[in-house]
C-alpha cells in the first residue's frame, strides 16, 4: 500500500513539474496557437529527418558512388538523384537530410551547454549577489555586446585549435554566444524572486542556501527559459550556417552542412545551376522559420505583457419571469 | 441625515454584470437594485469575491473587455447603458468620479500636482484660465488640509495619506454629482484612515456629492455612511439605514458578519463556517443557504424575494417572507451537512 | 538614544528566566542614495527601523507588537528570527545571542523559533505541494529517516491545524487552496518542528473577516496544545486586545508603551496609544464620530523628529518633548491651508524660505523677503498664536527675538523620553 502510494505521489510530483512546463502550451488560443502548432510541425519534420537520416537519406553525405557507379557531377534532378548532385559529386538530397542532422545535433548540443552553464551561473549570481554578481554581470554584458557572429568566429578559431573542425567545436563556438542570454534572464528573475515571501519563509525554516536556491528559487524562475531556448535555436542554426558559409565551421569531411553547401553553390548560380543552392537554402529557411514560430508562439502565451486578459464573450441569459409581485 | 426627497442621483434596477471564463460565465453582479440620493453616502460592504468592486466599476463603465452589463442604470434620469462608450467617457470626471484604493499607482509620477489639476480641469472645462485652475485647485486642496506650498510638488513627495487626499481632491475638483470610492482606506494606517474618513464625512456637508463607499470594513461603514448595502455572492442581501441594519440586522449573513467582526468589545471568537461560493456556479436559490444557521427547505429551492419594511429596510431572505410564496413544508429547517475545513476558507 | 532596560513585573510569570531577552536592539538600514551620493561616497542617510528596543518575553505568554507602518514591528519580528541582523544590541535566547550567532548555529535555532507570515498567498512555494512544503523543515534538519515517517509527521501536523481529511490536502498545490487553508498550511509548517516560540506577522490581516476568527482560534488552540509562546505583530488593536497577554505599542522604531493588555486598553497612558484606540472604527453607529485625532502623519523614518518622535502630532506635548525648527515651519504651512488665496499670497511673500541649520535645530530664523519688514513676521506669528492658543508648539518656545535680520525663535532643548514605570505599565513619555 505504501509503495503504490509513494509511487503515485512521485508521478504526481513529476506531473506537477511537467504540468508547469507544458501548461503555457495548453493555454494558447487563436493566432498564437496556430503559430505555435505550425512551428512545431515544421520543427518536428526536420527532427524526423535528423533522427532517421541513415534510413531516409538515399546516400551518405560524402558518398560519390553507389553500386560501383560514380555519381555524375553537377547533374540536374533525376530519378536517382531527386535533388541533383553538386560539383563534388555528392547527392544534394542526401546532403540536405544529413545537413538537418548536423544542424540539429550542433544546436541541441549548443543549447544544452548554454543552459548548463548560463542558468546555474545566473541563479547563483542573482541569489548571492555581491562582488561575484557584479563581476559576472560585467563579463556577461561584455560578451553580450559583442556581435554574435564575430564572437562565434573567434570562439571557432580557439576551439578548432583544441577540438578540430568537428561538430563539438562548432557547438562550443555557438554556446559562447548564448550563455549571456540565459544568464541574464535567470539572474534578473532570481533577483526579484529572491524577495518573495516564500523564499524568506524557506530561510525561516532553516534551509541552507543551496536548498533555497534549488527548491524554492529555481523552479519558479525557470519558466522563462523555454521561450529563449527556441528563439536561440533559430538563431543558432543561422549562425552555424553563417560559420559554414564562411568556411569556418564544420569541415566538409566531418559532416554535411547547409551553409558550406550554399557557399559552394554560389559559383553554380551564374552557370544556371539552381538545385545546389535552392534545396539547402530552402531547408535552412524552413527550419529557422519553424523554430522562430515556436518561439514566438510560446512568447505570446508566456509573456504576460503581450498577453491580453483572455476574457471570453458572455451572453446574458434572458431573465426569469418575475413571480407574482407581493405588495411591498 | 434624513432622506433627501429629491430625485436620486443614481438609480439601479436589476443590474447584472457577468463576464466569461473558461469554466463558464462568472455572475459577479447578479440583479442588484439600489439608489443613492444627493448628499448621501451609501456603503457597499462584503467580503472578497462578493462582486462589490465589479459593481463599482460597472457603474462608471470601467469594466474589462468581455464583461457584459444589462439592467437599468440611471444617472439623473438618463439611462447610462444606452450611451456610447464615448459619451460615458465624457461623463467621467465631471459627473461620475472615482477614488481608487492605491493612490500612487493612479497618479503620474512625472507630473507635478499642479499639472495634474491643470490636465483634469482643462480637459473637462475648455477655455479655463490657468489662474482659475489654480484657484479651484487650491480651494479644494484646502478642504483636504493640503498646504498650498505643496502645489508644485510631485506625487512621490507626499505620504500615503496625503496622496489619498490628493486623489479625493482631484476627484472632487470637477464637482461630480456621484463618486465611487473603492476601498479608499484599505492601504492606509489606522490613524490616517480615521483622518480620511473624517474628511469624507465632512465633505457631505460642503459638497452635495452622492458617494458609494465600497469596503469590507464594517467599522468604516458605521462611521461614514448613511445607508448600507450588504453584498454576498453578487447579490445585495440587505440594505437600509446604517443604524438600523447594524442594530437590527435582518439577514443571517449580516448578522453573522457583524458577530464575526473582531472589535474592541469582542469577548469571543465567532466565524461563519464554509467559504464564499464560486460565482460561476453559485448554490441554487439563496446563495447563502449552505452556510446559513437559519436555513429552511425553501431556501434551497426558490429564489428569495425582496421585502421592504416601513423604514425602507430591504432584505432578500425567506425568514422575512413573503409568507404567501413559501410552499407547503418550506419552513422546516434545512439539515445542513457538516461543513468540513475542506470546504472552508 | 538608549532606553532604560525594562524591569518586568514578575507577577505574570512563574518566576525564572525569560525566554527571550531583547536588549537595546537597533536595526539600521543604509539608504541607497542617488547617483551623486554614491559617487561622492556620502550616504543618503540611515533608516533606523528599530531604534533601541528592550523587551523580555516570558514563556507561554502572547506578546503583541502593535504599530503602524514604519513602527519597526515587522523588522523587529524578523530580527527575532535572525532573518535580519541587528546593527547593535543583543537578543539572548537561552545562553546564546542571536544577534551575533554564526549562520550555521542560527539555523539550528530555527527549530525553536518559527514564523507565520502575513500573506498566505506568497508564503508558500508555488512549485511545492502541501506534503513537501510542510515536511520540508523535517527534511532540512534531518529529523526523518524515511518517506513513511515524513508522511506520518506531516499528516499529524495537518490534522492539528484542522486540514482533514488529510489525504485530500497532501497532494494539493497552493494555487488549489483558499486563503484560510493556505494560512493553515503555513501554520502546519511552522509547528511541525515543535518550536517554542512563534512569531506571527499579521497572520490574519489579509484574510476575510469571517475567516479571521477561525485562524485566531486555531492559533489559540495550538498555543495550549503545544505550549507555545507567541509574538503577535499587528496594526489591528482590536485583535491584539483579544489575543495578547501583554502589548507593546511601537512608534518609529521605539516601544512607547508596554504592559498587560487589560491595563493598556483600560487606561492608555501614552498619547499615541490613546489616539490609536480612539481611531479604531467601531461597527456600531451609535458611537460618536468626533474624536481627538493627532494631526499629521508618520514622519519619514530617515529623518525622525527630535526628542520624542511623536511630539509634532501630540496634543499634550510641552517644552520637554524636543521642539525644533521644522515644527514651526509645518505649523505655518498648516496655518496657510486655512487661508484663502489672496491672504496666503500676501503672507507667503513675507518670508524667505526658512533654512534649518542642522547644527542647531532648536532654533529657526524667519527672515523677511526683499522689501518686507521684520515686524510683519512678528505679527504673523502672533496671529497664528491667537488662532489656536492651545497649540502645543507654543509651550515649547523659549524665546522669540525680533532682531534686525529677522525673527529668531528658540525652543527649549528637549530630550528623548525613556521607558519609565507608570502604574503597571512602562511608558516612554515625559508626561509621566
Amino acid at each position: 500500500m505504501a509503495a503504490t502510494e509513494s509511487v503515485s505521489t512521485d508521478t504526481r510530483r513529476r506531473r506537477g513539474v511537467l504540468r508547469a512546463l507544458l501548461s503555457p502550451i495548453r493555454e494558447t488560443s487563436g493566432l498564437a496557437r496556430w503559430i505555435l502548432l505550425t512551428g512545431m510541425f515544421i520543427t518536428a519534420f526536420f527532427l524526423v529527418l535528423a533522427i532517421f537520416a541513415p534510413w531516409i537519406a538515399p546516400y551518405g553525405f560524402d558518398q560519390v558512388e553507389a553500386n560501383g557507379v560514380e555519381f555524375p557531377e553537377t547533374a540536374p534532378p533525376s530519378d536517382e538523384h531527386w535533388f541533383g548532385t553538386n560539383v563534388m559529386e555528392y547527392d544534394v538530397l542526401s546532403r540536405v537530410i544529413w545537413g538537418a542532422r548536423t544542424a540539429i545535433e550542433v544546436v541541441i548540443l549548443a543549447i544544452v551547454l548554454s543552459l548548463a552553464i548560463g542558468v546555474p551561473l545566473g541563479l547563483v549570481s542573482g541569489y548571492i549577489g555581491g562582488w561575484l554578481d557584479r563581476v559576472l554581470v560585467l563579463v556577461m554584458d561584455a560578451l553580450f555586446v559583442f556581435p554574435s557572429l564575430l564572437l562565434a568566429i573567434v570562439a571557432g578559431f580557439l576551439f578548432s585549435n583544441v577540438a578540430g573542425g568537428s561538430i563539438v567545436s562548432a557547438a562550443l563556438s555557438i554556446t559562447v554566444i548564448y550563455i549571456p542570454q540565459y544568464f541574464r534572464v535567470v539572474r534578473n528573475t532570481t533577483v526579484s524572486a529572491r524577495e518573495a515571501t516564500y523564499v524568506e519563509a524557506a530561510n525561516a525554516i532553516g534551509a541552507p542556501r543551496r536548498t533555497v536556491m534549488a527548491r524554492y528559487v529555481f523552479p519558479n524562475v525557470v519558466q522563462s527559459v523555454p521561450v529563449i531556448g527556441t528563439l536561440n535555436a533559430a538563431d543558432a542554426i543561422s549562425t552555424l550556417a553563417a560559420l559554414g558559409f564562411l568556411g569556418l565551421g564544420i569541415q566538409p569531411g566531418d559532416a554535411a552542412e547547409w551553409g558550406y553547401d550554399l557557399q559552394r553553390a554560389i559559383e553554380d548560380v551564374d552557370a544556371g545551376i539552381w538545385w545546389t543552392a535552392l534545396y539547402p537554402g530552402l531547408a535552412l529557411t524552413l527550419l529557422i522559420t519553424g523554430l522562430t514560430l515556436v518561439g514566438e508562439g510560446l512568447n505570446e502565451t508566456i509573456n504576460p505583457t503581450l498577453r491580453k486578459r483572455r476574457l471570453r464573450k458572455v451572453t446574458l441569459p434572458p431573465r426569469q419571469p418575475e413571480t407574482a409581485e407581493e405588495a411591498k | 441625515m434624513s432622506a433627501d426627497p429629491r430625485e436620486p442621483v443614481i438609480s439601479v434596477r436589476d443590474l447584472r454584470v457577468w463576464y466569461g471564463t473558461e469554466r463558464g460565465p462568472v455572475r459577479a453582479v447578479d440583479e442588484v437594485s439600489f439608489e443613492v440620493r444627493p448628499g448621501e453616502t451609501l456603503g457597499l460592504v462584503g467580503e472578497s469575491g462578493c462582486g462589490k468592486s465589479t459593481l463599482g466599476r460597472g457603474l462608471l463603465g470601467l469594466l474589462p473587455e468581455g464583461a457584459k452589463m444589462d439592467g437599468e442604470l440611471n444617472y439623473r434620469g438618463e439611462d447610462l447603458l444606452a450611451k456610447s462608450a464615448k459619451q460615458r467617457r465624457a461623463m467621467r470626471g465631471t459627473e461620475l468620479g472615482m477614488i481608487f484604493q492605491e493612490p500612487l499607482t493612479r497618479l503620474n509620477p512625472l507630473m507635478r500636482i499642479s499639472e495634474h489639476f491643470e490636465e483634469t480641469l482643462a480637459i473637462h472645462e475648455k477655455g479655463i484660465s490657468k489662474q482659475e485652475i489654480r484657484h479651484r485647485a487650491l480651494e479644494v486642496l484646502r478642504t483636504m488640509g493640503i498646504p498650498p506650498t505643496r502645489y508644485r510638488s510631485y506625487p512621490h513627495e507626499f505620504s500615503g495619506g496625503m496622496r489619498q487626499r490628493l486623489m479625493i481632491a482631484l476627484a472632487l475638483v470637477l464637482r461630480p454629482a456621484f463618486v465611487v470610492a473603492d476601498e479608499p482606506t484599505t492601504a492606509l494606517d489606522v490613524l490616517v484612515e480615521a483622518q480620511i474618513i473624517r474628511i469624507l464625512h465632512d465633505l457631505r456637508q460642503s459638497f452635495d456629492t452622492a458617494f458609494l463607499l465600497i469596503t469590507h470594513n464594517l467599522g468604516i461603514i458605521a462611521e461614514a455612511c448613511d445607508r448600507v448595502a450588504v453584498m454576498y455572492a453578487g447579490k445585495i442581501v440587505e440594505q437600509g439605514d446604517a443604524r438600523e441594519v447594524f442594530a437590527r440586522p435582518k439577514h443571517p449573513y449580516t448578522r453573522e458578519l457583524l458577530r464575526s467582526t473582531i472589535s474592541l468589545s469582542t469577548t469571543g471568537l465567532n466565524y461563519i463556517p464554509g467559504a464564499p461560493p464560486d460565482l460561476v456556479e453559485p448554490p441554487p436559490a439563496c446563495h447563502f443557504h449552505p452556510r446559513c444557521p437559519d436555513a429552511m427547505r425553501v431556501c434551497q429551492t426558490v429564489d428569495p424575494v425582496e421585502t421592504t419594511d416601513a423604514k425602507g429596510h430591504r432584505v432578500e431572505c425567506w425568514l422575512h417572507g413573503p409568507e404567501s410564496l413559501i410552499p407547503e413544508g418550506g419552513r422546516t429547517p434545512l439539515e445542513r451537512r457538516e461543513l468540513s475545513i475542506a470546504d472552508e476558507a | 538614544m538608549p532606553t532604560k532596560p525594562e524591569t518586568a513585573p514578575r507577577h505574570l510569570s512563574e518566576g525564572g528566566d525569560p525566554l527571550l531577552n531583547v536588549d537595546d536592539v537597533e536595526v539600521h538600514f543604509q539608504l541607497r542614495g542617488g547617483m551623486l551620493s554614491r559617487l561622492t561616497g556620502r550616504g543618503a542617510g540611515t533608516v533606523k527601523a528599530v531604534d533601541g528596543v528592550d523587551l523580555q518575553l516570558r514563556k507561554g505568554e502572547v506578546l503583541g507588537l502593535v504599530g503602524e507602518s514604519g513602527s519597526g514591528k515587522t523588522t523587529l519580528g524578523r530580527a527575532l528570527l535572525g532573518l535580519v541582523r541587528p546593527t547593535s544590541g543583543s537578543i539572548r535566547y537561552g545562553d546564546r545571542d542571536l544577534a551575533t550567532l554564526r549562520t550555521g548555529a542560527l539555523r539550528e535555532i530555527r527549530r525553536d523559533i518559527q514564523m507565520v507570515f502575513q500573506d498566505p498567498n506568497a508564503a508558500l512555494n508555488p512549485s511545492m505541494n502541501v506534503e513537501t512544503a510542510v515536511g520540508h523543515p523535517l527534511r532540512i534538519h534531518g529529523l526523518v529517516s524515511s518517506k513513511q515517517e515524513l508522511r506520518v509527521r506531516v499528516s499529524e501536523a495537518l490534522e492539528r491545524v484542522g486540514l482533514s481529511p488529510v489525504s485530500r490536502f497532501l497532494t494539493k498545490f497552493p494555487s488549489d487552496l483558499s486563503g484560510g487553508q493556505k494560512q493553515r498550511v503555513v501554520l502546519a509548517r511552522a509547528v511541525i518542528l515543535n518550536p517554542t516560540l512563534l512569531v506571527a506577522d499579521e497572520p490574519v490581516s489579509m484574510l476575510d473577516m469571517s475567516v479571521r476568527a477561525k485562524i485566531l482560534q486555531l492559533m489559540l488552540d495550538l498555543k495550549t496544545d503545544l505550549d507555545l509562546t507567541y509574538v503577535y505583530i499587528t496594526h489591528d488593536l482590536a485583535s491584539a486586545k483579544f489575543f495578547c497577554d501583554r502589548v507593546a505599542i511601537m512608534y518609529l522604531g521605539r516601544v512607547v508603551e508596554i504592559g498587560p493588555t487589560d491595563e493598556i486598553f483600560a487606561e492608555p497612558r501614552h498619547p499615541y496609544t490613546k489616539s490609536l484606540l480612539s481611531a479604531i472604527p467601531e461597527p456600531d453607529p451609535d458611537k460618536a464620530l468626533p474624536r481627538e485625532l493627532p494631526r499629521g502623519e508618520i514622519p519619514d523614518a530617515a529623518d525622525p523628529p527630535l526628542g520624542c518622535s511623536f511630539h509634532p502630532r501630540c496634543p499634550a506635548a510641552f517644552e520637554e518633548c524636543g521642539w525644533e525648527g521644522r515644527d514651526l515651519r509645518a505649523l505655518i504651512e498648516q496655518h496657510w491651508t486655512r487661508l484663502d488665496e489672496t491672504e496666503y499670497a500676501r503672507e507667503r511673500d513675507l518670508l524667505q524660505e526658512p533654512d534649518l541649520d542642522p547644527e542647531s535645530p532648536h532654533q529657526i530664523q524667519l527672515r523677511p523677503a526683499h522689501g518686507q519688514a521684520v515686524e510683519d513676521i512678528d505679527r504673523l506669528l502672533a496671529r497664528i498664536r491667537t488662532e489656536d492658543p492651545e497649540e502645543p508648539l507654543w509651550r515649547g518656545v523659549e524665546s522669540t527675538d525680533a532682531g534686525a535680520e529677522g525673527v529668531t525663535v528658540r525652543f527649549y532643548e528637549g530630550s528623548d523620553p525613556k521607558l519609565r514605570r507608570a502604574g503597571n505599565v512602562d511608558v516612554a513619555c515625559h508626561l509621566y
